[in-house]
């Protein structure tokens, strides 16, 4: 409890001190409004030079509004993104806190991940690997750390019942990460000699070469569970069709739209977008993380309200005002 | 790199901060290279020295990896064949075998889709059988052929899929799961930035 309050405090303090921050450069903004536009002109003449060089494809100055857009050191449109990101992390923070508290939380059923465990045990049967792919973006992406988060989860379940382990992935940084995940999970199930330091592995960085390493992977070892966390493109189709094709229980999940088709068509369970994010939670069960979901129940609830207003507005000629609101660069 | 999205870049040391973070990302993730390098060349060596199964495929693995890195770091100035110009040795095997292979991959995507759509389009019951019928629909409104014939049955029919298929139906259903997703993903990095979740480092 004393951590979560710590949080708030922290938290709080750091917000106060950005309001304070800013309210101080908004009123000092318009003292050195003349050596913005000097440094403004200084960028645009560098920029100009570097497009100019052989062999860079040249490039307009940065007009997007990015930069600057009033001289002030504030970026004053994008208050709207503050007040909002504000709003959100009060409402985790304290969805959280209750969670700590002890107050029950309702979180619904997710089949796919309810099978994660079923999928490990029919390997374990079957005397057959478990394959995993978390996506096949780098660690700077938030789909790649949901799917090394879901990994963690996954690596204690095949280190509580001795199942082979597989985690071809695809950048150094990635292995690192998930080296380090499954290391701890064994170590957190009393197996810390049971893990072998080649269970994630790095394949390739060329997204077919990945997927064609993947695909053969799948045709020799036969995994009998493959399960696909993270970030997907063009190869999702490809993975999941030989995944298919070898006889594996197959559970994907991805915040990729463009990819769910192909998922939802050849593998049994798929995790789409938003439960993606939700899966080290559910599967974890932590209070802690529980409650930041629900907290960000909360806010999609707040987004269908304000989406219907809009469209109320709209319909009524008075959306204008309405959508400068949420108008950012 | 919060704080910094807030501040103008020209204007204060924070604000050009992201670009300084990003540039060092950068900078890490070249030298993690080595990491990966050693975890394919461990994994594959020791697979070809115990002479497992479809060890030669790993032997492949390994001298191509050599064959591709090797003449790419030589230095130009000793020979034309060394570096990554062109006419070097890398350019030549990326051109002419690594692009290709690439684009082989690819193109099986086209065999992958229908194997899958022939599972996937049975009409089993009303939703399957719904899912069919729209399927077939949007087939036929995105080839010319199918286009001419759906023109022959009603001059709007393609108008109308586009109109209320594909910018309608679909793309309220992608905008739900967008919205919701980005949710998530902030909802996830809250929780991250504040040490709520720490399951990413196994914790």
């Amino acid at each position: 409890m004393n951590g979560i309050n710590n949080t708030i405090r922290q938290f709080c303090f750091g917000l106060i001190f950005l309001v304070l921050t800013v309210s101080f450069i908004q009123a000092d903004s318009t003292d050195t409004s003349i050596d913005s536009t000097v440094a403004k002109e200084a960028k645009t003449d560098s920029v100009t030079v570097s497009a100019a060089s052989p062999g860079i494809p040249e490039e307009p100055p940065d007009v997007s509004g990015t930069q600057s857009d009033s001289g002030s050191l504030f970026q004053t449109k994008r208050i709207n993104a503050l007040v909002l990101m504000t709003i959100f992390s009060v409402v985790i923070l304290l969805y959280t806190k209750w969670a700590k508290a002890g107050k029950p939380l309702f979180v619904r059923k997710i089949s796919g991940l309810d099978q994660v465990e079923e999928a490990v045990g029919r390997a374990t049967e079957m005397g057959k690997p478990v394959l995993f792919i978390p996506g096949l973006q780098e660690i700077d992406e938030i789909e790649t750390i949901a799917g090394i988060s879901i990994l963690g989860q996954v690596a204690r379940i095949t280190a509580r019942y001795d199942t082979p382990l597989m985690v071809p992935v695809r950048y150094p940084m990635v292995l690192a990460a998930g080296q380090e995940v499954v290391e701890q999970a064994y170590i957190e199930e009393g197996k810390p000699d049971a893990c072998d330091k080649d269970t994630v592995r790095y394949v390739a960085g060329e997204q077919f070469a990945f997927t064609a390493t993947v695909n053969g992977l799948m045709m020799r070892e036969r995994p009998a569970t493959n399960i696909y966390m993270g970030a997907f493109f063009a190869e999702s189709l490809l993975l999941a069709e030989t995944g298919n094709a070898a006889g594996s229980i197959q559970i994907a999940g991805t915040a990729q739209p463009a990819q769910l088709p192909f998922f939802i068509a050849a593998c049994d369970y798929t995790l789409m977008g938003e439960e993606l994010y939700a899966a080290s939670a559910y599967l974890s069960r932590e209070p802690l993380l529980l409650g930041g979901l629900k907290g960000q129940d909360w806010m999609k609830l707040l987004f269908v309200v304000l989406i219907l207003l809009g469209v109320l507005l709209a319909g009524l000629s008075m959306g204008d005002w309405y959508l400068s609101l949420f108008e950012s660069v | 790199m919060i704080v910094a999205f807030f501040f103008n870049p020209e204007r204060s040391f924070v604000g050009g901060l992201e670009s300084e973070v990003l540039s060092w990302v950068t900078i890490v993730g070249g030298f993690t290279l080595l990491l990966g390098v050693v975890s394919l060349v461990r994994v594959n060596y020791s697979a070809v020295k115990r002479k497992s199964e479809d060890w030669i495929f790993k032997l492949a693995t390994l001298i191509s990896v050599f064959v591709m890195a090797i003449p790419a770091i030589l230095p130009k100035n000793v020979s034309s064949l060394f570096g990554r110009d062109v006419g070097s040795i890398y350019d030549w095997l990326f051109n002419y075998v690594d692009a290709p292979m690439m684009s082989t991959m690819f193109a099986m995507l086209a065999f992958y889709i229908a194997s899958a759509a022939f599972r996937a389009f049975r009409a089993r019951n009303a939703e399957a059988t719904l899912l069919l019928v729209t399927a077939t629909l949007v087939m036929l409104w995105r080839v010319p052929m199918g286009e001419i014939a759906l023109k022959s049955i009603h001059a709007n029919l393609p108008y109308l899929i586009n109109t209320y298929i594909m910018n309608g139906a679909n793309l309220a259903v992608q905008r739900g799961i967008i919205i919701g997703a980005a949710l998530g993903a902030a909802a996830m990095s809250l929780r991250i930035m504040l040490g709520i979740e720490r399951t990413y480092m196994g914790k």
